[in-house]
């Protein structure tokens, strides 16, 4: 019997996303086990596998469409020498919008909703592309206005009606003499839009304050020296970004306000100190977790760091590895910047923004030093949080970084 | 005769004659005004004498190719001032046929050059003068600017009508050229080369880019450079001309490039290297008309800045294409008869070489269409794995389709081999009527014929080519 394969459910959280590849053609045998397709969430690529044995008989969503709801049928599976359906074998509740039946050459009858509504109006005129795009995106074609000859309904009237999807350059404006120059129109990636949808909330809803402090790494950069020293065939290497982490679980610990989270009806203060790190990758930017990291040692957090920070690169991290986290950390250390000020990630309550240590000229009584010094702005939630309470934050995580043997006792 | 129109087309090329012809269609009383003959360069000295030229050159090959075809035949020889009569001829017989047009459609006729004049309460004036006189003055609220374009002359590259030639020169000549360098590789350079070397000169191109027919797709490029070197022409890409010596009656020049340095001496020079409008001396300091450099800005519906006067062709930029004039004058002139045209969309005109082997397309390359966000499926066929090219013995060839991959719009169609040209519209329609992969599979293509290859490389991108 022919069954339907849904869009699972990667994460809790997640409500829809984007069936980015499939690993298996229309007909090829699926055992259980084996990886058919790859979704892309907002922030990973995940993998998905056959649950059930049988064969790929039709592919309902293709590769590329975006936002296809969580349990929406992907595709069917069916038994050796069995009849293929058109579409959904109708095992599974009817679905939202998006690709709800194939997008291959041959197309079937449109889906029963659109077609009551062509056949009660008048004629539709629309091209065989813009229809197809209409019923990708679950547009009506009666809600179109056409402005192509005899209102034909074309692709840029589908686009003009929403649904972010690729885009090609369109004729210059009618109206008025304006010359557009050469733009090259990127679409926004999922994760480039939850970025934009979420740093947005963040900074319209949460209100943030700002506090700053100098503090000394010599002390700091000595102790690491002294560790990677002891490494045998550099069998780990501990960086300043490692310590910091280290260093921002301690103070945590030591000041626990900081380990929040605010909500409408109360303020959940966290036992755990799991502790966002920000990772720049070429599609943006994702925030994977050192779990407990008061508790670990230098060298556990070293090797963690480093395997999450490759992974994500990849694409490869899992939901819950960059889902959850009670604070984050930016660092930008390694790009030469004085100072900067991050923006929190939502529902933390707070982040901390990592300059560069840079040899300064430092007064220590009436003198004159010098000394590597690195700003470390913190950016906080201030419905959960205030200033003094920051400050007394940052002064601790100054005395742990300047006094850096509590990261190895 | 009255002296207020209600249209004024200035220029009488493919623009300009069926933008007039449109209007008089449409009830208008419309004047043209055109300095030296109708129908343009396109007709007189571009599209249609070349065209000629090339059916010559064409045959020309075919009587050197006869052992295939089951003939032989011995001294087989050319006149060429013959062959340039010819191509003479049917330009006259064809510019004849534009004034008949004309003449039919009522629309009347200056001999002369115009220019703006300032306005008239609500009208425009256009002053027309021959021989530097004034011969008349007449009034209209809207203008047609579709004055062309001509040959870029570059610095040390100027054409002297003997050695160093133009279009003109290259498409009239006395004796055949042994040895020409053909400067840049856009549509016209190729044609010229093609041309010659089919007539027995030998060919070098030099072309500043990296590759020849650089509004191509980069692999119709390699194709045609590859299929241009096998007929013996000699090709230099990334190629700095150095000075041009004249000597009595030959030029000797260095070309540098990636792979050295040469010294090269030909009997002519054809320097193709770009167009530039023809925006001077029409008036437009006292408008608001806006150039970009030689190009009159206008906007989807061919109108500039100032209110009542478009600009439409070669005159109003690029793509340079009779095609893309003659439908921007239709355009231009519905939208003011009070219609609704559609803006011309730059992706849906297509473009064609009339080389040995022909090269046309229409939309993005796959580079672009990647470029500009699309994810792709794209579609190869060969000619050779096609009946009818085997049979008419041009298995030089491929059809390249770029389709989206998410929606199945046909977002670029390129190809290279005979007839191509001839072809193409297909696609064009296919862009044009918003087709997708779906309508060109379900399309019966006629058997046998190299149109086929079309529907094989619209497979291609999909379910897979049959015949291959």
């Amino acid at each position: 019997m022919a069954t339907d394969i849904l869009m699972p459910a990667l994460s809790p959280t997640m409500t829809e996303g984007k069936l980015a590849r499939w690993l298996k053609n229309e007909g090829d045998k699926v055992s259980a086990g084996d990886v058919i397709a790859e979704i892309e969430t907002d922030k990973a690529t995940m993998e998905v596998e056959a649950v059930d044995e049988g064969i790929l008989g039709r592919i309902l969503v293709q590769e590329g469409i975006e936002g296809v709801a969580v349990n929406t049928p992907i595709a069917v599976l069916v038994e050796e020498g069995e009849d293929v359906p058109a579409a959904s074998s109708g095992q599974t509740p009817a679905i939202v919008a998006p690709a709800a039946e194939p997008v291959a050459a041959s197309t079937p009858p449109a889906s029963a909703k659109a077609a009551s509504r062509e056949e009660s109006s008048e004629r539709i005129f629309v091209s065989p592309l813009a229809k197809r795009m209409a019923k990708d995106r679950g547009i009506a074609l009666g809600s179109l206005n056409g402005t192509g000859p005899n209102g034909r309904i074309l692709k840029r009237d589908v686009e003009k009606s929403g649904n972010a999807a690729p885009v090609a350059p369109k004729a210059a404006p009618a109206t008025a003499v304006a010359i557009e120059g050469d733009v090259k129109r990127v679409p926004n990636s999922t994760m480039r839009k939850v970025i934009a949808r979420r740093l947005t909330e963040s900074k319209t809803q949460v209100p943030h304050f700002y506090v700053s402090v100098d503090i000394e790494l010599d002390a700091l950069l000595a102790l690491r020296s002294k560790l990677n020293a002891t490494a045998e065939d550099n069998s780990f290497k501990i960086s300043v970004n490692d310590m910091m982490i280290k260093a921002v679980g301690l103070a945590l610990k030591k000041q626990p306000g900081l380990n929040v989270q605010f909500t409408d009806a109360e303020t959940l203060h966290f036992e755990n100190v799991d502790i966002s790190m920000a990772v720049s990758i070429p599609e943006g930017l994702i925030t994977p977790i050192i779990r407990n990291a008061d508790l670990k040692s230098l060298r556990e957090i070293s090797r963690e760091a480093k395997d999450l920070a490759k992974r994500a690169r990849a694409g490869k991290l899992k939901p819950e590895e960059f889902q959850g986290g009670t604070f984050s950390i930016s660092n930008m250390g390694m790009f030469g910047v004085r100072d900067f000020a991050a923006i929190i990630n939502p529902p933390q309550a707070g982040i901390l923004a990592i300059a560069s240590g840079e040899k300064r000229a430092v007064v220590r009584g009436d003198q004159l030093a010098i000394a590597t010094v690195m700003t470390a702005t913190l950016s906080v939630d201030h419905r959960a949080v205030d200033g003094a309470l920051g400050a007394q934050w940052l002064n601790a995580l100054r005395d742990i970084v300047q006094n850096p043997y509590t990261l190895v006792v | 005769m009255s002296d207020t129109f209600d249209l004024i087309v200035v220029g009488g090329g493919p623009g300009g004659y069926v933008a007039a012809l449109r209007a008089s269609q449409l009830g208008m009383s419309v004047a043209i005004v055109e300095s030296t003959h109708f129908g343009g360069v396109c007709l007189n000295w571009g599209c249609i004498p070349t065209k000629a030229l090339l059916r010559s050159s064409e045959i020309h090959h075919l009587l050197h190719d006869l052992g295939t075809f089951g003939f032989s035949a011995e001294n087989v020889s050319f006149d060429l001032p013959k062959i340039v009569a010819r191509s003479r001829g049917i330009a006259r017989r064809m510019g004849g046929g534009i004034a008949h047009l004309l003449k039919k459609a009522k629309v009347t006729t200056f001999d002369g050059r115009a220019k703006l004049a300032g306005r008239a309460g609500e009208a425009h004036k256009v002053s027309i003068t021959k021989d530097g006189a004034e011969v008349a003055v007449i009034k209209s609220p809207n203008v047609i600017l579709a004055t062309g374009a001509r040959g870029r002359q570059l610095p040390g590259l100027e054409t002297d009508g003997k050695l160093i030639w133009g279009a003109r020169e290259a498409m009239t000549p006395a004796e055949l050229p042994k040895r020409l360098l053909v400067i840049g590789s856009g549509a016209i350079g190729i044609e010229f080369a093609s041309f010659y070397r089919n007539m027995g000169s030998e060919v070098t191109i030099a072309e500043v880019a990296d590759r020849i027919l650089i509004a191509e797709d980069p692999e119709i490029s390699a194709a045609a450079r590859k299929a241009f070197e096998k007929q013996g022409m000699k090709i230099i890409t990334g190629a700095k001309v150095g000075p041009l010596q004249k000597g009595e009656n030959e030029v000797s020049t260095t070309i540098e490039s990636a792979s050295g340095t040469i010294d090269l001496t030909v009997d002519r020079v054809i320097c193709a290297v770009g167009i530039v409008g023809n925006v001077e001396d029409l008036g437009l300091e006292g408008t608001k008309v806006q150039v970009d450099r030689t190009h009159i800005i206008t906007d989807g519906f061919c109108r500039t800045a100032e209110p009542g006067i478009y600009a439409i062709g070669d005159v109003a930029g690029a793509p340079w294409l009779a095609h893309k004039a003659s439908h921007e004058g239709i355009l231009c002139v519905e939208k003011i008869a009070g219609r609704s045209p559609q803006p011309l969309h730059a992706l849906n005109i297509p473009g064609c070489t009339y080389s040995r082997p022909q090269i046309a397309s229409v939309g993005l390359s796959e580079e672009k269409a990647i470029a500009s966000g699309h994810k792709v499926r794209v579609g190869r066929f060969p000619f050779m794995a096609n009946g009818k090219a085997v049979a008419m013995g041009e298995t030089e060839g491929m059809v390249k389709t770029v389709f989206d991959a998410t929606t199945g719009e046909l977002l670029g169609a390129h190809m290279i081999g005979a007839e191509v040209t001839e072809m193409i519209q297909g696609y064009v329609i296919a862009r044009t009527g918003e087709l997708t992969e779906a309508e060109l599979i379900e399309t019966v293509f006629p058997h046998p014929t190299i149109s086929e290859t079309m529907h094989e490389a619209t497979l291609a991108a999909f379910d897979g080519p049959l015949h291959i």
